[in-house]
């Protein structure tokens, strides 16, 4: 209904033309048997169905067309536009009314429809902020009220001892860091959203992009036991760095946050029918089955969570996957914890086998 | 020796006050511009030994001011970007800039490229000797020695690595790297590049997983760190 509903003014007119032009067409070659006022019925049917996907103008052009033309072909005495009783007088008139009825009333019941769709999307999108700004608000606001209010405390200085100075700076570090991460989720949010993002593929060497990744969440991922596993002979994948980078990022640190210290984090990449396949796997929890198809959806924190993350890291993560034509999954392992799945199809070069220049 | 002098081209009172401090902090002679034609009128009168230039200027954008600027001035420029746009940073490193830093960035990591900056502007550029703390290289001869023991490089790992060490600290777009290696055809080519960058990593690093010379900088090239 769409697509017919989207054509052009001009098209719309020779769609509702031709329709009528079929119609009366085929109602030529059947006329003989159900007579010429059976066949105002038929013509009425095509002018209804044409007012539910057509503007009020083009569904009264074939109103009147399909009037003018029942008239001409199919009203004794056929062949002109005289009209040779009374009761036929009042057909053509009640037809031509009926159908005019038809078209005005399906347009009113379609903008009826269209505002009250109009009514329930804005209702949505409030939904959505509302739960965007509560997210945001107290994720914003924890780091900035510590830094507004370690700030002041070490404005009165002459109050505190060395050691609390320290511990303010330190306070005052951490969450800037924490405001710069949740600001880095909404700009790539944002980005994902606005429709001019664009991917920047080149060739990438997995094993370099997923150390680098890796490397940067020392010193916090020295505390994990973390195994990376890539065969030898791995070709090289077009991606664009930068954004597979963040997907790996958020991953890492939805790990991070989800688990103990201690516990395992594995990754492993392989080439498979030609695509590029991840996977992140830790041992914590794993995820509530109810949940795992949420996990992905904007603003979305399981319930309990730990307090820092904003619940962007996951559908940036999936925005950015998707942009490569990739799909991204999330299952829970056999004993413990999670597994995230990346696939994605892409050039492949295996221009490393050609050793040495 | 002279304080060093440099010049800041930033609209942002903040942001010069927080570079001014924090430089002054560290001996260096500061000088501030808020626009591109103030900062352009400053390095002509009195050219500094480093600029930090702004990409987001009010009246110009960074890329022209660097464009101008080194078609006659040939000092370090370190471009402070406000988002990790890659394609900004390369096009910027590939019309002049020295380096580049994302705001917001750590004081500790804009001294360093400072001072990685300036120290090149005060080296001699005759050493035919690199010492880089486990690697040394041999430009005359070209022999590579980690741990003091020759390592064996192919024809291009060596010309590869022996750009690299000239150019210690210094990001290298990947454009850059292979037309200065490959030549100027293979600058699309960056497959060639990933897979001898690889195999220089397996030759020179004690952990190629972990690499300490041959940095990735995501996106935009890669950095050669001495140690």
């Amino acid at each position: 209904m769409n697509s017919i509903y989207k054509l052009s003014k001009k098209n719309q007119y020779l769609v509702s033309v031709l329709a009528i032009l079929t119609i009366t067409g085929l109602s030529l070659t059947i006329e003989g048997l159900v007579g010429y006022r059976v066949i105002a019925f038929l013509l009425l049917v095509s002018v209804s169905v044409l007012a539910m996907f057509l503007d009020i103008i083009p569904v009264i052009v074939a109103a009147a067309l399909s009037a003018l033309l029942w008239d001409l072909l199919f009203i004794p005495p056929r062949f002109t536009f005289a009209v040779g009783t009374t009761e036929d007088r009042f057909l053509l008139l009640m037809y031509f009314i009926i159908a005019l009825i038809h078209a005005v009333l399906t347009y009113k019941i379609r903008e009826v429809q269209k505002e009250v769709r109009k009514r329930e999307d804005k209702a949505n999108a409030i939904r959505f902020y509302n739960t965007l700004l509560n997210s945001l608000s107290h994720e914003l606001r924890t780091p900035i009220t510590t830094i507004i209010g370690a700030t002041d405390n070490l404005m009165n200085a002459n109050k505190l001892s060395d050691g609390d100075k320290t511990e303010l700076l330190s306070e005052i570090s951490i969450a800037s860091m924490r405001l710069n991460q949740q600001v880095e989720n909404l700009l790539s949010m944002s980005r994902l959203e606005s429709g001019v993002f664009k991917i920047k593929k080149d060739w990438c060497d997995v094993r370099e992009l997923i150390y680098t990744t890796l490397q940067r969440f020392e010193p916090t991922l020295s505390n994990y036991r973390v195994s990376v596993f890539i065969p030898e002979n791995l070709p090289l994948f077009k991606l664009d760095f930068g954004l597979m980078e963040q997907v790996l990022h958020n991953l890492v640190s939805n790990a991070i946050q989800h688990t103990e210290a201690g516990t395992d984090i594995i990754v492993k990449a392989d080439c498979t029918d030609e695509k590029l396949v991840m996977t992140l796997s830790d041992s914590g929890k794993g995820f509530p089955v109810a949940e795992i198809n949420r996990v992905f959806d904007k603003f979305y924190r399981l319930q309990g969570s730990r307090p820092g993350g904003t619940g962007l890291g996951l559908s940036i993560a999936k925005g950015f996957v998707e942009a490569h034509n990739g799909k991204i999954t999330l299952t829970n392992l056999p004993l413990r914890g999670a597994m995230f799945t990346i696939e994605i199809p892409t050039e492949i070069s295996y221009l490393n086998h050609l050793k040495n220049e | 020796m002279n304080k060093a002098s440099i010049l800041i081209i930033d609209d942002e009172a903040q942001i010069r006050k927080l570079l001014t401090i924090t430089l002054e902090s560290y001996d260096y002679n500061v000088q501030a511009a808020i626009t591109a034609k103030e900062g352009l009128a400053a390095v002509a009168s009195h050219p500094p030994d480093l600029v930090l230039l702004d990409l987001g200027l009010p009246d110009e954008s960074g890329h022209a001011v660097l464009r101008h600027l080194r078609e006659w001035y040939s000092n370090p420029i370190i471009i402070l970007s406000v988002q990790s746009m890659e394609e900004d940073i390369v096009k910027a490193l590939d019309s002049g800039a020295t380096d580049y830093l994302v705001k917001p960035f750590r004081t500790g990591e804009l001294m360093a490229r400072i001072r990685l900056a300036l120290r090149k502007v005060f080296q001699d550029e005759n050493n035919h000797l690199g010492d880089f703390g486990d690697l040394i290289i041999d430009y005359s001869a070209r022999v590579v020695k980690k741990n003091n023991v020759v390592i064996k490089l192919t024809a291009t790992e060596y010309t590869l690595l022996a750009l690299m060490c000239k150019n210690e600290g210094k990001v290298l777009t990947h454009h850059y790297v292979l037309c200065q290696v490959w030549g100027p055809s293979y600058q699309n080519e960056s497959q060639y590049l990933r897979v001898f960058v690889a195999q220089l990593r397996k030759k020179i690093e004690t952990d190629p997983n972990r690499p300490v010379h041959i940095i990735t900088e995501s996106g935009v090239g890669y950095r050669f760190v001495g140690k």
